[in-house]
């Protein structure tokens, strides 16, 4: 490990490697972890909530999905405070956007500004990149639904099904084993839970340790972004066989 | 004395723009093309300060070819009349553009469309309109027998009851105009309407 080149952004060291952007990535898979599934009639993303205090009031703040833009939605992993500042650019970026052309920004855009934006952190400044991976969903009229994943190497990627945060490349694998391109958004909700389930650390899930998000069309052609409320979410663990109705341990 | 005029019919939507580059007193030349075809799908009838139009026109253009570029995908003509609209708005307040334009294009998904965007950033998506003091002729004669679907020739038919129309009775008249159409195969000139042609150079 050459330690003398890790502490500066800027530099590569001898093997070719940003450490600094390894780093961040590192911190990420410390995180609570969060799963996207694409199907054919919306996007699933689903997170696993690290902080679970009943003293916590939660209205309707959320803490590992945020909405972009009408459109498009993302869900975090990684560093909170850190992940607040670039939601609030993807947001300003998005409404530049439609107002200058009066539409909504096609997603990919969107995901490309904001990792031309971590990449910026990458190169210049002096200033530590990122600590947050994103998983974005979001529909547009040029490629229907689409599920993004961007790093903070300033990287993306378009997916069928991804995950970040803890045991990612768990669930990733799981995900490749399981998915089917034709999976209904029902099906991806099902494959969701049972994924997350598996890689997440407690023992028992209940609703209070996840956050379920989908991003579908509804009949008037019209995006919606709906985030689960903790009763449905209940139904929807028992439904999936990952809690028993009577609460035991699975 | 500079005339801008169009108009949607079914499936395609025609500009016409005349094609003298005036100083003063001075006729520079009478086969000015001022329609600039933006991209496949678009055409931009500019009328104005000459310098400003050239300009502008060469600015926008080579943005939406940017964007393409950059995304794979072309704008709609929507977002390419909204863009053109808010670069001349913010010039507006600072160094304005002395350009009006007649924006048409045609996108798969929503047909023919013209847009009429004006000097200070007026926007307005309509099925006909003109500039100058031609538009005096113009929009009166397009009201009487513009209808909507017209064919191709239909269409024509006006276009040239409009160039009559204003060689007969603007007192600086234009002689010569161009006419492009954009419909689902392109954005393409039409024609030229010339009642006065340069004389030729004989021969060395």
């Amino acid at each position: 490990m050459s330690r003398r080149y890790d502490s500066r952004t800027t530099i590569f060291s001898p093997e070719g490697r940003l450490y600094q952007v390894e780093y961040a990535m590192e911190a990420i898979g410390n995180a609570g972890s969060a799963i996207g599934i694409l199907s054919k009639d919306g996007v699933v993303l689903v997170g696993e909530k690290k902080v679970t205090s009943k003293l916590l009031q939660t209205s309707t703040a959320t803490e590992k999905m945020y909405k972009i833009d009408d459109h498009v939605a993302c869900a975090v992993a990684g560093i909170m405070s850190d992940a607040n500042i670039l939601i609030n650019t993807a947001r300003v970026q998005a409404q530049r956007y439609t107002y200058a052309y009066q539409e909504p920004m096609p997603v990919e855009q969107l995901v490309q500004s904001l990792s031309d934006t971590k990449q910026g952190y990458t190169q210049f400044g002096g200033l530590r990149p990122f600590g947050v991976s994103f998983l974005f969903a979001g529909w547009d009229k040029n490629f229907g639904f689409q599920l993004y994943m961007s790093d903070p190497s300033g990287n993306y990627g378009g997916w069928k099904a991804a995950a970040i945060g803890a045991n990612y490349q768990a669930a990733q694998s799981m995900l490749k084993q399981d998915y089917k391109d034709d999976i209904t958004r029902e099906e991806a909700i099902q494959l969701a839970l049972k994924v997350l389930s598996k890689t997440m650390d407690s023992t028992s899930l209940t609703s209070e340790k996840l956050e379920l998000a989908e991003v579908f069309l509804l009949p008037s052609g019209e995006v919606k972004y709906q985030v689960c409320s903790p009763e449905s979410l209940s139904k929807l663990l028992v439904k999936s066989g990952v809690t028993q109705p009577a609460a035991e341990a699975s | 004395m500079e005339c801008v005029f169009g108009l949607v019919g079914n499936g395609f939507a025609i500009v016409a723009a005349d094609t003298s580059a005036v100083h003063s007193i001075l006729v520079h030349k009478s086969n000015e093309d001022k329609i600039m075809v933006l991209d496949s799908h678009k055409l931009v009838a500019a009328s104005g300060e000459s310098g400003d139009r050239v300009q502008f026109t060469e600015y926008i253009q080579k943005n939406v070819a940017l964007y393409q570029f950059r995304n794979g995908i072309p704008l709609t003509t929507a977002a390419a009349a909204n863009f053109t609209r808010g670069e001349l708005a913010t010039a507006l307040r600072k160094n304005p553009y002395f350009v009006n334009i007649l924006l048409a294009g045609y996108d798969k998904e929503t047909g023919p469309s013209l847009y009429y965007i004006d000097y200070i950033a007026t926007l307005h998506k309509v099925d006909k309109g003109a500039f100058g003091y031609g538009s005096y002729f113009c929009l009166s004669l397009m009201d009487r027998h513009y209808h909507s679907g017209m064919t191709v020739d239909e269409a024509i038919a006006l276009v040239d009851k409009c160039i009559m129309e204003i060689r007969s009775r603007l007192v600086v008249a234009p002689p010569n105009f161009v006419i492009k159409i954009v419909d689902k195969d392109g954005a393409r000139e039409y024609a030229w309407r010339e009642s006065v042609k340069d004389t030729a150079v004989p021969a060395a």
